[in-house]
This record gives C-alpha cells, structure tokens and sequence, in this order.
C-alpha cells in the first residue's frame, strides 16, 4: 500500500454563529469568531489516498488528475468565497475547520475515480489543523 | 464523522540525559553532547491531536479556547523555562522526548476533560520528532 498525498490552498472567510443561541451564548462560546462581519484564512488542503502502485503507470493515482479533482470539487467552489453565504454545506451548519474536512471528505470521496480516499487534512493555520478518514 | 484536531504549541526547556544505569563512561558513550553535566536547551514544538464527532451546536470537536486555556495553566507553568531533570515526573526516568511525549501525553489524557486525546508529537528540532498515543499504534488503516 502506498499512499500519495497532494495539496492545494484556498483562501476564505467564515464566522461563527448559531442562530440557535443568545448572542451572549454566541459570544461567550466562539469569541472573535463570532464577528457577523467575518474574517478569514489562508486554508491549506493535503488529500491523501491509498492503493497499490499501478504496474504499468507506475502510480497509485495520477497526480494530475488528482489535482484536477481537487479543483473541480473543492478549491474553484471555495477559494475567495464567504463559507458561511455561499457554500451549500455552510447555510445550517458551522464552518469550522472540523466541519469543512468532513465537507470536503463527502465532496471528494464519491468523485476520485475508484481511488481509495485515505485522509482530508485541512490546515486553518500553521498551528491548527483537522484530519478526517471517513470513520463514523 | 469522527474528526481529529490537532494544535500546535511551542515551549522552550532544557535537560540532561543521563542515566542511574550507567556508569559515567557509558552514559557519556551512550547520549554524548547531550550528557554535558551544565544541560542544554531546546525549543519543543507539541502537537496534541484530540478526536470526536464535532457538537451539532458548535461544530466543534472541543473549544479551542478550553484547549488553548488548559495548556496555559496545566502545561505551561510546569514546563516552559523548566530544567525538566528537575520535574518530579523525570526524578527517575531519563527526560528524553519520547519519554517527554510519555509523561504529556498522560497530563492530557488524565486532566482535560473536555476531548479525548489520541496523541502526543513534539519535535525536539527541526529534524527530529516523537509521536505518542498512549501505547496504541500510529495511524491505523481507516
């Protein structure tokens, strides 16, 4: 098994707010981030997926066409975008970094031509990333 | 679906790795520069990964604030600007970083409540890290 992993960045805004609480119950639990005006990141995105090396190619996946999922899916709907306004997933559900991987882990999955999709990891900052694997 | 979090915190420290089961000559062959008797000093990088379903009310796994607040004053006080050969929890175990990423990971895992801790990374520099997840095996097939 070999698994290959390609990044992509975007660059969005988000806040967070649910409309479920108070404003004081917003405040208190998400801090600066609950700013309606938003603000916003550099995201990174590492999509890693598993398979054994193709005899012929040579490859688990090719890159390019990886690189173009990713895209298609992910980085041309969310770059330079408000997460919480325009992105589908966003208009009930928080945009945390939490939420996002597990977003863009149902976004990919299904569109990755058979490969096997190991791990969504999105970086927020330096300092702060998510990982998921598609675990229940 | 289950995520994992993973934050990143930066605290400096020094220490001498020196072992009671040694004699002098073994322990200088065995850690060499880093059995210098004055200590040394390092700028540790820990990574604490925790796991859940992220709360429908918040889409968070674990608050970061909770998370940033318990490495302030659990953490924080007890190791930045320490000589780690001095914390009792090194009296009789060498304070190299694996057993470093040991001793954190249990202070997580018994002290905040708030997630479950799935591991502990710190890199001791640039080129050398430690990975610990309480004794289970790093990245399972998913």
């Amino acid at each position: 098994m070999v698994y290959l992993t390609r990044k992509a960045e975007f660059s969005a805004s988000h806040f967070y707010h649910n409309p479920k609480l108070s404003p004081e119950e917003n405040q208190r639990i998400f801090g600066k981030c609950n700013n309606p005006n938003g603000h916003g990141h550099n995201y990174t995105l590492e999509v890693t997926v598993a398979g054994e090396v193709d005899e012929r190619s040579g490859f688990v996946m090719d890159l390019k066409q990886l690189k173009d999922i990713m895209h298609r899916e992910v980085i041309d709907a969310f770059d330079h975008r408000h997460l919480n306004k325009e992105i589908p997933e966003f208009r009930d559900e928080i945009p945390t970094t939490e939420n996002l991987a597990i977003a863009i882990w149902q976004r990919l999955e299904p569109n990755l031509n058979g490969a096997r999709l190991y791990r969504v990891r999105v970086y927020e900052t330096d300092d702060l990333f998510v990982d998921v694997y598609g675990e229940k | 679906m289950k995520a994992y979090l993973t934050r990143r915190y930066k605290f400096s420290a020094s220490h001498r790795l020196h072992s009671s089961h040694f004699g002098e000559a073994e322990n200088r062959e065995i850690y060499g520069k880093c059995n210098n008797p004055h200590g040394h000093g390092h700028n540790y990088r820990v990574e604490v990964t925790v796991s859940g379903q992220p709360d429908p009310e918040t889409g968070m796994i674990c608050n970061l604030a909770d998370l940033d607040d318990f490495v302030e004053r659990r953490i924080m006080p007890r190791f930045a600007f320490s000589n780690l050969n001095e914390l009792e929890a090194f009296r009789n175990i060498v304070p190299t970083t694996e057993n470093l990423s040991r001793e954190l990971f249990h202070l997580f895992a018994e002290e905040f409540r708030r997630a479950s801790v799935e591991k502990i990374r710190i890199e001791e520099t640039m080129m050398n890290s430690f990975e610990y997840a309480g004794g289970r095996e790093l990245n399972p097939e998913h």
